[in-house]
């Protein structure tokens, strides 16, 4: 029945942030592969996405899938200038953390690490939370994130002069307001319709 | 189809960042895509766009928006906008908040608010949307409570599967689009003050 919550008996959910991957698992019934049309597949943007129970949930509403992903496309991987990959991850990191998203987090912090060769700063991220003393610029970047993901948003002037403070410009500070707000859109996602779960 | 509506963002920023954005056209274009698919959609299916509508009035004033709750506002029946700032009004907290998977993050547990609409106003706005906002509530407030239960909600007060989908992608995708628009006012304010 496709109008049901999905059930998994005995499943423990990983009980702490981690870089290791993670595997997700749907609370409601993704779209079948046999029922994917032409628009489905515009919304799943990239054909392999079709392998993801998480996309092929959202691809039951296929037109606001793939503006999703083309958003999220252009903030994180157009480095044309702007913040450097690394710190956009970073910031998609903190609002994760700060938000309570295992798995976003554990995604982006890899992705933190691997640009920025700085594992054990991210790990402290992790394990300590958005208040770990990484370095100033760091310190800057992860508590912008976090003033952007409080409701109501807590951001405001004060954050972009101590951006400014620690050398971003208003390109970079742009960046790093889209990257932290898309998280806010993808951790509710992530969070709400199904569940993390070790991987093995 | 009625003509497209202007972009969204720039016109509740309010301030000219036209050279930024145009450095990121694909986010710009697709941050728009979203808002139409969302708002103006094609098919609306099963969740019609007055309640898409009332939900966004309720999501942005729930983070102390009320510009943009007006703008979402503008397409409500007349009723509707006072009953919605009212439950905003009753649901306002600070997040997010919440409960962690129990073990080391137990210690940052932090308990909050379990929204419920009010008796009367449920009657007004019916099952449907009711269970539409108490689930808005707690994803813009404390989303790491998820549970499968929450969706058995909806399912409960007559949401389909897709409609669960398009439902939290237009919770999630608001939570995007305030703190853009949020972000950058902060940036025009701080040019302002500091060119």
């Amino acid at each position: 029945m496709t109008d049901a919550v999905i059930a998994y008996p005995g499943h423990a959910e990983p009980a702490a942030f981690t870089q290791a991957e993670l595997d997700w698992l749907p609370w409601l019934e993704p779209l079948p592969s046999a029922e994917l049309t032409e628009r489905h597949w515009a919304g799943l943007v990239d054909a392999s996405r079709a392998k993801s129970p998480y996309f092929m949930l959202l691809a039951r509403d296929p037109d606001i899938l793939g503006a999703r992903t083309k958003t999220d496309k252009d903030i994180f991987y157009n480095t044309r200038g702007g913040l450097p990959r690394a710190e956009r991850e970073l910031a998609a990191a903190a609002a994760s953390r700060f938000n309570g998203c295992i798995y976003c987090a554990s995604v982006h912090a890899r992705f933190a690490t691997q640009f920025s060769k700085r594992g054990a700063d991210v790990q402290r991220l992790l394990d300590e939370g958005v208040g770990a003393d990484l370095d100033a610029r760091w310190n800057a970047i992860v508590a912008a994130s976090v003033a952007l993901s409080e409701t109501p948003v807590a951001f405001g002037p004060a954050h972009v002069q101590r951006l400014r403070a620690v050398g971003l410009d208003d390109l970079q500070i742009a960046d790093l307001i889209h990257s932290a707000a898309f998280f806010n859109w993808a951790n509710r996602l992530m969070l709400s319709l199904g569940t993390p779960a070790a991987q093995g | 189809m009625t003509a497209a509506p202007a972009d969204a963002i720039d016109r509740l920023v309010g301030a000219n960042f036209d050279a930024i954005r145009a450095e990121r056209p694909q986010a710009r274009d697709n941050a728009q895509a979203s808002f139409v698919a969302l708002f103006h959609p094609d098919d609306a299916g099963d969740f019609p766009v007055a309640d898409r509508h009332a939900v966004a009035v309720f999501v942005a004033a729930l983070h102390g928006q009320p510009a943009i709750a007006a703008f979402y506002a503008e397409a409500l029946p007349e009723a509707w906008p006072s009953l919605l700032a009212a439950e905003a009004e009753r649901g306002a907290t600070h997040g997010p908040y919440g409960t962690f998977p129990a073990g080391p993050l137990s210690r940052e547990d932090k308990a909050g608010k379990n929204y419920r609409v009010d008796a009367t106003n449920r009657a007004v706005l019916g099952g449907r949307l009711a269970a539409a906002l108490e689930h808005a509530h707690f994803l813009v407030l404390h989303p790491r409570d998820a549970a499968p239960e929450r969706l058995q909600a909806l399912l409960d007060a007559g949401w389909t599967t897709t409609g669960i989908v398009t439902l939290s992608q237009l919770v999630a995708f608001l939570s995007f689009q305030i703190r853009v628009v949020a972000g950058l006012r902060a940036l025009a304010a701080a040019r302002e003050a500091t060119p």
